[in-house]
């Protein structure tokens, strides 16, 4: 808890890192959801209006059992609100974790502060779960408020359409609380195994980046079919990401010694 | 009195590199050893070996009768490193940097103010350390190190680049901390500030301990023809002092350096001189200093090679 402690006190002071992320949140929880759902729910045109409406026609019955019985620029909103902007609750803490992780452990080797853990009584296992703790925190304070915001936001724009607040869905809650948290810690142990082996902050991000994009890829396809069908598949969908994630922090752990933390990678 | 640092035919190897090779070396409890070398002798990779930070290739590290490979934990807890680069948070204040290195080595807070105190960093604890100077930084490095009362203090260069009242606070805490029983060990190639304070200096070289002794046993062993300082009411009258038997050269330089044969001669060169008629208002051995005792070391390596 010590490291994660110090790491966030020096994340909160660092205004060049939490000002972009503050602003990335608020691109994809605010921006572009108020964009969309102002277009789609103040249109006047047919054309777009029928599109809406085919499309919906498209969806599995269960989904189209939410919007019965309202006309197709609520049930536009409403599909728009719940299932195309859904998985951006994973891209954000993903890209604000992984910006935090990717420099966690090299950037201690870059500022020599790593000498100072190296040669202190934590543990390796210590250092590395504070590290972890560090960058997903970030991440999950993000979603927590953007989701907030979010859920205000599309409550008071659809919700009227559809008589009534009704976000978040039981779907919504299960994608945020069992769902995002394993794709979060298995994309960061990959990241932290990275950040303890390469020589450069540069090198770290590059790798993450690498390594996020995958998974917020296979993120997106999964959260979007648990939407869908929430229930069920969600709950085995998490099961096997946090079996996932288990394995990849114990062995993220153990790709971090000491050694690493003084720069010699473990060799030799 | 036991042992607190332990070497034993250790060696480390970096790929292709030996950075300590076949190194034995042994460090009193309460002592204070001065590791003297150029660059790249292997003093940093000794001290990283110290505490477990790095693993050895061969032999076996002791400190306080622990193996820092298996009881890492505890070599750790009971140890502080000052390395040549403080290794300090820049974005975090002084305070929050010593907080945080309390919290590691289970510390007290009530520690932090009278350590910052000691090392008269106290009024810039509330200033971030990306806006301290080097000697500041340093400081605060020593304070962070003291915070746990360390049973084995390693200080790797820690003097590099620090203004005289730093440096001196350096050399205060050795003292101070080797008065309390403290084992330290200090690396350094800034043979000045080592001189008189240590209880025993190894010459390091190519990564392992070359010679090893108390300045006065490495004086005696290596400075072979003594020198005295002579002076007189009437210097004229130690003109012919070199062609004495006992002195090898004599030297003027305000009064006479007089390099003898052997020590032991001296009582005679004295006598001679004074019946003689010579009124003698000084005499004085000339210890040799830890730099010239360093260069003699050095030559004597070089013809043994």
């Amino acid at each position: 808890m010590t490291v994660a402690r110090i790491d966030l006190r020096r994340l909160f002071k660092s205004k060049d890192y939490w000002i972009p992320m503050g602003f990335l949140a608020a691109v994809f929880f605010v921006i572009i959801p108020f964009g969309l759902l102002t277009v789609v729910t103040s249109t006047t045109s047919n054309d777009l209006v029928n599109k809406i409406g085919e499309v919906i026609q498209t969806l599995p019955g269960p989904v189209q059992q939410n919007v019965e019985g309202v006309g197709p620029q609520a049930q536009g909103a409403y599909m728009l609100a719940v299932y195309l902007l859904a998985p951006v609750a994973i891209v954000v803490p993903l890209t604000i974790s992984s910006a935090v992780g990717a420099h966690a452990i090299v950037g201690e080797r870059e500022r020599g502060t790593g000498e100072f853990l190296a040669h202190s009584p934590l543990t390796i296992r210590e250092i590395f779960f504070g590290k972890m703790l560090a960058s997903v925190v970030p991440g999950f304070m993000a979603t927590g408020v953007g989701f907030s915001v979010y859920s205000l936001l599309v409550n008071v724009k659809v919700g009227p359409l559809i008589g009534g607040w009704f976000f978040p869905t039981a779907g919504w809650w299960i994608l945020i609380i069992w769902v995002v948290p394993p794709f979060i810690a298995v994309a960061l142990s990959v990241i932290l195994w990275v950040s303890s082996k390469v020589r450069s902050t540069a090198a770290a991000q590059q790798a993450a980046t690498l390594v996020s994009l995958p998974v917020i890829m296979a993120a997106y396809a999964v959260s979007s079919g648990l939407l869908i069908n929430p229930v069920l598949a969600a709950l085995g969908v998490g099961v096997f990401a946090w079996i996932l994630a288990i394995l990849g922090l114990l062995s993220g752990s153990r790709a971090l010694s000491r050694e690493s933390l003084l720069g010699f990678g473990g060799d030799g | 009195m036991p042992t607190a640092i332990e070497f034993s035919h250790v060696t480390r190897r970096f790929g292709d590199v030996t950075a300590v090779d076949d190194l034995t070396l042994t460090a009193p409890e309460g002592s204070i050893t001065v590791l003297l070398g150029p660059n790249g002798a292997g003093k940093t990779t000794t001290v990283r070996l110290t505490t477990g930070a790095l693993s050895t290739n061969g032999g076996t590290v002791r400190v306080l009768g622990k193996d820092p490979a298996t009881d890492g934990d505890f070599v750790r807890a009971v140890s502080a490193v000052v390395p040549p680069k403080p290794a300090l948070y820049d974005r975090l204040t002084g305070w929050e940097n010593l907080r945080f290195a309390a919290d590691i080595f289970g510390a007290d807070h009530a520690a932090i103010g009278p350590a910052a105190e000691r090392f008269g960093i106290d009024h810039a604890l509330d200033l971030n350390v990306g806006g301290y100077s080097t000697g500041m930084r340093t400081r605060l490095a020593l304070a962070r190190a003291v915070l746990h009362d360390p049973q084995v203090l390693l200080l790797d260069e820690p003097t590099a680049g620090l203004d005289p009242e730093s440096a001196r606070a350096v050399l205060n805490l050795i003292r101070e901390l080797a008065g309390r029983g403290r084992t330290i060990v200090l690396c350094t190639h800034l043979l000045h500030e080592a001189e008189g304070i240590a209880d025993q200096v190894v010459l390091m070289g190519a990564g392992r301990a070359q010679i090893a002794g108390s300045q006065s046993d490495l004086a005696a062993r290596f400075v072979t023809n003594p020198s005295v300082i002579l002076d007189a009411e009437d210097r004229t009258m130690l003109a012919e002092v070199a062609t004495h038997d006992h002195v090898v050269s004599a030297e003027w330089n305000g009064s006479v350096h007089v390099r003898l044969t052997h020590l032991d001669n001296l009582p005679d060169l004295v006598a001679d001189l004074v019946a003689a008629g010579v009124r003698l208002t000084r005499v004085e051995p000339d210890n040799p200093t830890l730099e010239t005792l360093y260069f003699e070391m050095q030559r004597a390596l070089g013809d043994r090679a």
